[in-house]
């Protein structure tokens, strides 16, 4: 690190990676970051309400919205906590795919599926008692969720088919069966009615509050689902896949066995969800039913790390920032989606300040290098075992080795 | 003109939209980045050209003038949007898909906020006839094939002529494949990634204009756009990274997409309001087969570029 201070020849700016950042430091950043990123939403509000345009006065009204939004009534605050709950449910289901580094962006389809099980089930059997109704539903769910799912999984497993696109493109067929559905059980064309409506076959007992047993539901399947993915020899198996298919090779674990176990986990929990939408929600369906959460929670479950329980937090930050800002475009009156927006913005700064948590910025000036090089002299490449694909092959330092970039290109 | 030749006409019109779109995710991924944002830029491209238009649309400008401001327009904010998933993808070396989805929220919302500000006899009305500049006048499909659609198919030429005969083109594909080469051969690696990322990003959201104000030519065009931004990122593969190849994916998926409309005309056909989702269905089912068959053929040649998504840190061994 000791260049001779000669003129020119070392960077302006100069980065490395850090080796370990102090968790209150790290939330700290994220804090100054969220704090930032409403500062700019706010001047981008400035900008497009027109309301706001008139009266600038009012932007502390703007910020108020998002308290408002989800917690100005009971009603509001219990809304709040059933949407994080099922957004928080589909990035459970998409999080042990994204583990194994296998891109499902099918939960849109996979969620919608679910439901189309469930309503068809709670529209046939409407004979039976409530309790199998109920229990068929779920099975009717867990199955077309894990079909939608398995589809792709197989393909990817045998032929390494590109994954992302089949899901995606699975997601558009969900849509369309579901409308050719609908055109079959309402050959009219008019919107599906509510299913059951006066016998409450095949919805969801009220305990509580209506979304009482969903939220609680949910909260068990995080717990069950950090264990899994934390502490069982599944959830290893499904880290070293991610982390190197020829490594899970070479320690004796079937890649191809592991990649259809985790997709139809992944979708069994996405046909859940759609259960939970369907028998303790909707009791409906249209083909926007799933409304884009199934692409939100790819955000949730990234920005989390693919820790379930992080994801708490991070859905419940999306679901925050969407109905406050639905609240602001209900009091300024503003046309088009503006949650969407603030959304963006603020995950463009959340995303944007991992950096300053993963690297350090050095600048030239002299102070700075010495102060923070004197514990450790020379950065050694560290074991970030987020991103690399280091498995403990060798534990040398690095620095003997010359550059060997053909280890890191193994997937694709 | 024949009922068959008005379909396959408006179908190849139909299809520029996702021309657009594919040659800009093309040259993107080139260097190396995956940008699922690709339907909030051409969101954006849409509602920047739109918003332009709607600004000079009923002055008395030259039309070529009007058309050119509107095309200019429409570049410059979806280069826009490309620069701000460069900057966080490139120099901040966020996540590519996490950035890409975002921009495509963010694209979306601010698209449809801008389009419920503009008025659809501002910048539609008057300017769709510069636009659709040499067959305007036509009532048949063939009105349709305007400025914008003799502009892609250039662009898409010189991409596949830069592409493969240029040292641009080669450095490009080179940091693609393996950027700490690249950079060991002194290739300006982060120099490419923006240049790619933003002049991709600036093409596709052209076909997010073209869609808007010449193909379809409606108000309500613009809410339609975001799944065509995704069918885009989808022909890449199709296409096999070749923009050339992205000219008869197009056409393709325009046929299969203008199917639906059109069946009622083609004489024998009995159909009923049930076959029209089923038929809707079908250009994704067709490009899941064709992903299907093209992996099951895995040829060396028709991989993505290698380094596609990883971001690049110079200081990684």
């Amino acid at each position: 690190m000791k260049l001779n201070s000669e003129k020119n020849h070392e960077p302006l700016v100069h980065l490395t990676r850090r080796a370990y950042m102090s968790p209150w430091k790290a939330i700290g950043i994220r804090g100054v970051a969220i704090v930032a990123s409403l500062i700019v939403s706010g001047i981008v509000a400035l900008i497009l309400i027109e309301k706001l345009n008139a009266n600038p006065g009012r932007i502390f009204d703007f910020y108020k919205c998002f308290i408002d939004g989800s917690f100005s009534t009971e009603g509001m605050t219990w809304k709040f906590f059933k949407n994080l709950a099922i957004l928080l449910c589909i990035s459970l289901a998409v999080t042990p795919a994204f583990r194994m580094k296998f891109w499902n962006i099918g939960a849109e389809g996979q969620v919608l599926m679910g439901m189309l099980g469930a309503i068809a089930v709670a529209k046939t059997c409407s004979s039976l008692p409530n309790w199998l109704v109920l229990i068929l539903m779920l099975i009717a769910a867990v199955l077309c969720g894990i079909v939608w799912a398995g589809i792709p999984a197989i393909f990817k497993a045998f032929f390494n088919t590109n994954e992302t696109l089949f899901t995606l493109m699975m997601n558009y067929v969900a849509t369309y069966f579901v409308s050719y559905m609908l055109l079959v059980w309402v050959p009219s064309g008019n919107a599906m009615g509510i299913v059951n409506q006066e016998t409450k076959i095949g919805w969801l007992p009220t305990v509580i509050h209506n979304y009482f047993l969903i939220i609680v539901a949910v909260l068990i399947l995080t717990g069950i689902l950090f264990v899994y993915l934390n502490y069982t020899k599944h959830g290893y198996e499904i880290s070293v896949v991610g982390e190197s298919n020829n490594t899970a090779r070479y320690i004796g674990i079937n890649v191809k066995k592991v990649i259809l176990r985790t997709m139809i986990l992944s979708g069994a929990l996405c046909g859940l969800t759609g259960f939970l939408m369907a028998a303790g929600l909707d009791h409906s369906i249209t083909s926007t039913s799933v409304n884009g959460q199934g692409f939100t929670a790819i955000m949730v479950s990234w920005l989390a790390y693919f820790n379930p329980l992080t994801m708490i937090a991070t859905s419940g930050l999306i679901v925050f920032l969407d109905m406050g800002g639905s609240k602001i475009s209900e009091v300024f009156d503003v046309r088009g989606a503006l949650p969407n927006i603030i959304i963006g913005i603020i995950l463009f700064f959340i995303i944007g300040c991992e950096f300053f948590i993963r690297y350090k910025i050095n600048f030239r000036k002299k102070e700075v290098v010495d102060k923070s090089s004197k514990p450790e002299p020379v950065p050694v490449p560290q074991e970030e075992v987020k991103e690399e694909n280091q498995t403990d092959e060798d534990e040398m330092p690095s620095a003997e080795q010359p550059a060997e970039e053909t280890e890191q290109k193994e997937d694709n | 003109m024949p009922v068959w030749l008005n379909i396959l006409i408006d179908s190849i019109a139909f299809g520029a939209t996702f021309m657009f779109g594919s040659t800009g995710e093309i040259i993107t991924e080139k260097s190396g980045h995956l940008n699922l944002g690709i339907p909030g830029i051409m969101c954006m491209g849409g509602a920047g050209g739109c918003l332009m238009l709607n600004l000079i649309g009923t002055s008395k400008m030259p039309g070529f003038m009007i058309v050119m401001l509107g095309i200019i327009a429409s570049f410059a904010s979806a280069a826009l949007m490309g620069l701000i998933y460069s900057f966080l993808t490139i120099t901040l070396r966020c996540n590519q898909n996490v950035t890409g989805l975002t921009l495509t929220t963010f694209g979306t919302g601010l698209m449809m906020t801008l389009m419920a500000k503009a008025t659809q006899t501002k910048y539609l009305n008057i300017p769709k006839k510069y636009f659709r500049f040499p067959f305007a006048d036509r009532t048949d499909s063939l009105q349709k094939l305007g400025v914008m659609f003799f502009l892609v198919i250039a662009i898409i030429v010189l991409a596949w002529f830069v592409l493969n005969k240029t040292k641009v083109g080669l450095n490009l594909k080179a940091v693609g494949e393996n950027p700490s080469t690249a950079d060991t051969a002194g290739i300006n690696v982060i120099r490419y990634k923006y240049l790619a990322t933003t002049i991709g990003a600036g093409i596709s959201g052209l076909g997010g204009l073209y869609y808007i104000v010449d193909y379809s030519a409606s108000g309500e065009a613009y809410k339609s756009l975001e799944a065509f931004g995704w069918l885009s990122i989808a022909l890449v593969i199709f296409a096999l990274w070749r923009p050339l190849r992205t000219i008869a994916g197009s056409v393709l998926f325009g046929i299969l997409f203008s199917f639906s409309s059109y069946i009622t005309l083609i004489p024998f056909i009995e159909t009923t309001l049930k076959t029209k989702p089923i038929l809707q269905m079908l250009p994704y089912v067709v490009t899941i087969i064709i992903l299907i068959v093209s992996s099951i053929k895995n040829k060396k040649e028709n991989q993505p570029p290698s380094s596609l998504g990883l971001s690049y840190f110079r200081e990684d061994r």
